[in-house]
């Protein structure tokens, strides 16, 4: 039951038109409720083949050798794909936008980094066959000691998660193993404060836990194109993706999506696309590969661990002078877009109040589990259960009602924020004032007046003297050489079109994504025609 | 056993689109000869209604009935980039390309009818229904489907529009943080009522009300739609869901929807919302996105509900009977802390 109440920012508005705020029913309705809207796995073609990956059980191990033989055997069998059939096996997938280095391989070579890493992609008449056939391949795993925990991959000698960033930290702008956020001066404003609160705070994973789960379907398309049915929530950054990866001009591929049986940011990450559509090109035959439920929940992507500290500078009077963030971001055993979502947070930060000094460092750390990615909230989730926890905790430290602390330091027009940027459009004192309002939870009258376009600017406006440092210089906190018992595995060989190793990835200097490549020359023998020897680790072509 | 009740509060805001920008999006608008129109996108619509909302966002530009449009998404072949359908972005960034597309559209149907009708195109208006008159002279009209028609086959023009909406890529200092996130904000708040069982640490959800400031709502019943569900997702996430229980102890997990334990229809309660409107300058017709912070408030309205009712601040996520009993046995029993309301 929702209620509008119009008599809010009415002088802001135009409410006389024609469809705009009208309860039109949504076209896809009737289709929806009567199970007839297409979803990427309502495709069928002839003689379409299924795709199921060979799967590390270790959280961290090296791969001595990998026998295929019995599982090539096994009839049904079409393909086993190995790192060596994908044409730029390694990837970033905020690469498209120049953030990062390629850190997460397709298919993995010398290391397994996570439970779960695909190893090998089993194509096969039937999926029964192709999970059948995936149980058969024998991997021989030296396993190794995981990280699992943020604190001890940031320490030092702990062994190297992920080899492009031997740190077990992304690097921030070629500088600091974090991203700061620095306004004021925290320490002085926590010294002369009357109250001190100080909080710890976790986020465990969650799954997205989609109805559908994740996949994609690659058929020939004629011509040498192929085309691609997909859940995924991001056509073009899909496409763009598999292109990249399979050194194909973009145009060889037509991604259709339609209806998605729910996202919530796991349908980002683009882990089918490439492996369908390469299997198609080998094997000349539609592939679909899809995660079962098992996968879904322990090898599509979670919203990855979160762990807060808070430390607030308070006046009795109810004003919070300081507020001082630690943020520890899990991204698991490899990028994905847990860097970007640790600048999204910080940006975020303090939350919607105006505090004169905020500092925070905020870290995207890798540790051996399922790498994380986007969900629902990405970067702002985590962070707000933290602070407005930590709310209520300063409301009662200083003996006030919780929400009459957030009216009284809530964001209005015209404060300056930590990012250094006006507030402008603010709303939260109204929310604040409309939630108490409707719940009969009573607040004082002189903040049941409070307008969020009352009150903000003048002293509030202005960016304080700010206190700045370089701590956490990359390799500071843990060497740049990784210990000798890390042994960090070699480097893959250079994909063709990589970027140097060396340029730090630097956020500011993002680009948008390229434009898309000139129209498809010749198509290039390695992806579109079969090779005699597939694998470096044996694996024989039938 | 005793049952004890308790409520909690939070508020939030939330940055709307992907941070720093540099995302993209673009629609093409164009019309059959019948003055039917299509919206081409590649965007995705995941279920939150990006076809419905974005067809009504080209009905009101191009000013023609809303079964006067159709909108065809996720096609790469036919439709132009989108970044994509994630970070609250599909109504600001692709409602505002539609915008763009609509607007070059219907300046195309203003021309060719005014032509037909002999008089300037700035001297005319739509009327939502279906034609085209002269400002202060309805008599003199001509109707949509007509305009088209004589645009494709007496006047050879193409009745269609292309738009983009691209805000700037933001810098982000290294030392301060200083960077341009986004261009708005969304804002909510939420009172939680909670019930807990002082024997098992069982946590019941009683009510949730909530105050959510969404720019502007589009289409109420899916602007209804979004926060329930997703109110409900923080629920979910509040009470239930992890994929490591004892995390980072990776050792117990859950693999299927038995061991993944997420509420049911009969563990839903009533929750009551009031919506409020603060249209963002940049905003298509001021609205903002809500898929992502509908759910933000209720886990710490929740949390902060339960420590109100027995005295335990469980500051780990998922706020589970164990965690809450632990609690519970860790502090002698339960210590409401509930203001006289």
């Amino acid at each position: 039951m929702i209620e509008l109440r119009k008599e809010f920012f009415a002088d802001e508005r135009d409410d006389d038109l024609a469809v705009i705020g009208r309860p039109v029913q949504r076209p896809d309705m009737a289709g929806h409720v009567t199970g007839r809207s297409p979803f990427y796995d309502d495709h069928r073609f002839e003689g379409m083949l299924h795709l199921v990956c060979v799967r590390s059980p270790h959280h961290r191990a090296r791969i001595r050798a990998v026998d295929a033989g019995p599982a090539e055997r096994m009839p049904g069998v079409v393909r086993i794909l190995s790192a060596r059939d994908v044409p730029h096996n390694y990837n970033t997938l905020l690469s498209l936008l120049d953030f990062g280095r390629d850190d997460e391989p397709t298919l993995a070579e010398e290391e397994v980094r996570y439970r779960g890493e695909p190893v090998l992609a089993v194509i096969a008449d039937s999926e029964r066959i192709a999970r059948e056939a995936a149980a058969a391949v024998r991997v021989n795993y030296e396993p190794l000691p995981p990280v699992l925990e943020v604190e001890a991959a940031l320490r030092p000698g702990a062994p190297v998660v992920n080899p492009t960033y031997p740190g077990n930290c992304f690097e921030y702008h070629g500088r600091y193993d974090h991203q700061k956020l620095r306004f004021g001066d925290v320490e002085r404003a926590l010294r002369e404060a009357e109250v001190v609160v100080e909080g710890r705070y976790l986020m465990s994973p969650i799954e997205h836990a989609p109805v559908e789960p994740a996949g994609a379907l690659a058929v020939p398309e004629g011509r040498d194109r192929y085309a691609c049915y997909t859940s995924t929530q991001a056509l073009f950054f899909s496409l763009g993706t598999a292109a990249k990866i399979l050194e194909v001009a973009s145009n060889r591929l037509h991604f259709v999506g339609g209806t998605v049986g729910g996202g919530f940011g796991g349908k980002v990450d683009t882990l089918h696309e490439p492996l369908a559509i390469l299997g198609c090109m080998l094997t000349g035959r539609p592939v679909r590969y899809r995660f079962n439920r098992v996968e879904e929940m322990q090898v599509g992507p979670p919203r990855g661990a979160e762990i807060w500290h808070i430390t607030d500078g308070v006046m009795r009077d109810g004003r919070i002078v300081a507020r001082r963030f630690a943020g520890y971001f899990d991204a698991g055993a490899y990028t994905r877009l847990t860097s970007y979502a640790v600048i999204k947070c910080v940006g975020h930060l303090p939350g919607p109040y105006t505090i004169p000094n905020v500092h925070a460092d905020v870290y995207c750390v890798f540790t051996n589990r399922t790498p994380a990615s986007a969900m629902r909230g990405f970067g702002i989730t985590g962070v707000d259960f933290a602070i407005e926890s930590h709310m209520d905790r300063v409301a009662e430290e200083i003996g006030m009602d919780p929400v009459e602390l957030r009216i009284l330091n809530a964001y209005r027009d015209g404060d300056m924020k930590a990012h250094r940027r006006p507030a402008a459009n603010c709303a939260l004192i109204e929310c604040c004032r409309v939630a108490a309002e409707k719940a009969g939870w009573p607040i004082a009258e002189a903040y049941a007046r409070m307008s969020s376009r009352e009150g903000g600017g003048g002293e509030r406006a202005t960016v304080p003297p700010t206190v700045t440092d370089e701590r956490g210089r990359i390799g500071e906190r843990r060497p740049a050489e990784p210990p000798a018992a890390a042994r960090a595995p070699a480097r893959p060989p250079p994909p063709v079109a990589a970027a140097p190793p060396s340029p730090p990835p630097t956020p500011p200097r993002r680009e948008p994504p390229p434009p898309p490549p000139p129209v498809a020359g010749p198509p290039k023998p390695r992806a579109s025609s079969p090779r005699r020897f597939s694998s470096i680790f044996g694996i024989r072509r039938r | 056993m005793t049952w004890h009740r308790g409520r909690g509060f939070a508020a939030i805001n939330y940055p709307i689109g992907m941070n720093l920008g540099g995302d993209p999006s673009q629609a093409l608008v164009h019309s059959n000869p019948d003055g039917k129109f299509t919206v081409a996108l590649s965007s995705v619509d995941l279920g939150q209604g990006m076809k419905s909302v974005t067809r009504q966002i080209a009905a009101e530009t191009l000013g023609v009935p809303v079964e006067d449009v159709q909108v065809d998404t996720a096609d790469s072949d036919t439709g132009p980039h989108c970044m994509g359908s994630f970070a609250s972005r599909g109504t600001h960034r692709v409602g505002n390309a539609v915008i763009a597309a609509a607007r070059e559209a219907r300046a195309v149907m203003l021309e060719a009818a005014a032509e037909e009708l002999e008089v300037d195109p700035a001297d005319l208006v739509t009327d939502g229904r279906g034609n085209i008159q002269v400002r202060g002279a309805p008599a003199r009209s001509i109707t949509t489907a007509a305009a088209c028609a004589a645009a494709q086959f007496r006047q050879g023009r193409t009745v269609a529009g292309r738009g983009i909406f691209l805000l700037p890529l933001s810098d982000v200092d290294p030392e301060t943080g200083e960077m341009s996130p986004v261009s708005c904000y969304a804002h909510g708040a939420v009172v939680a009522e909670v019930r807990v069982d002082d024997e098992t640490g069982e946590v019941r959800l009683v009510k949730l009300t909530s105050a959510y400031e969404v720019g502007r709502a589009l289409n109420p019943r899916l602007v209804e739609q979004q926060l329930y569900g997703g109110a409900w997702m923080g629920v979910s996430h509040a009470l239930w869901e992890t994929t490591e229980p004892y995390y980072p102890d990776r050792g117990r997990y859950p693999t299927c929807f038995v061991s993944y334990p997420m509420p049911g229809p009969g563990d839903r309660v009533e929750h009551d919302i009031a919506v409020l409107e603060r249209p963002a300058p940049d905003g298509p017709y001021g609205a903002k996105g809500i898929g992502e912070m509908c759910a933000n408030p209720v886990l710490p309205a929740i949390a902060n509900a339960v420590y109100d009712a027995v005295g335990v601040r469980v500051t780990d996520l998922p706020i589970t009977a164990e965690k809450v009993l632990r609690g519970l046995r860790e502090q002698g029993g339960a210590r409401p802390r509930r203001r006289p309301s």
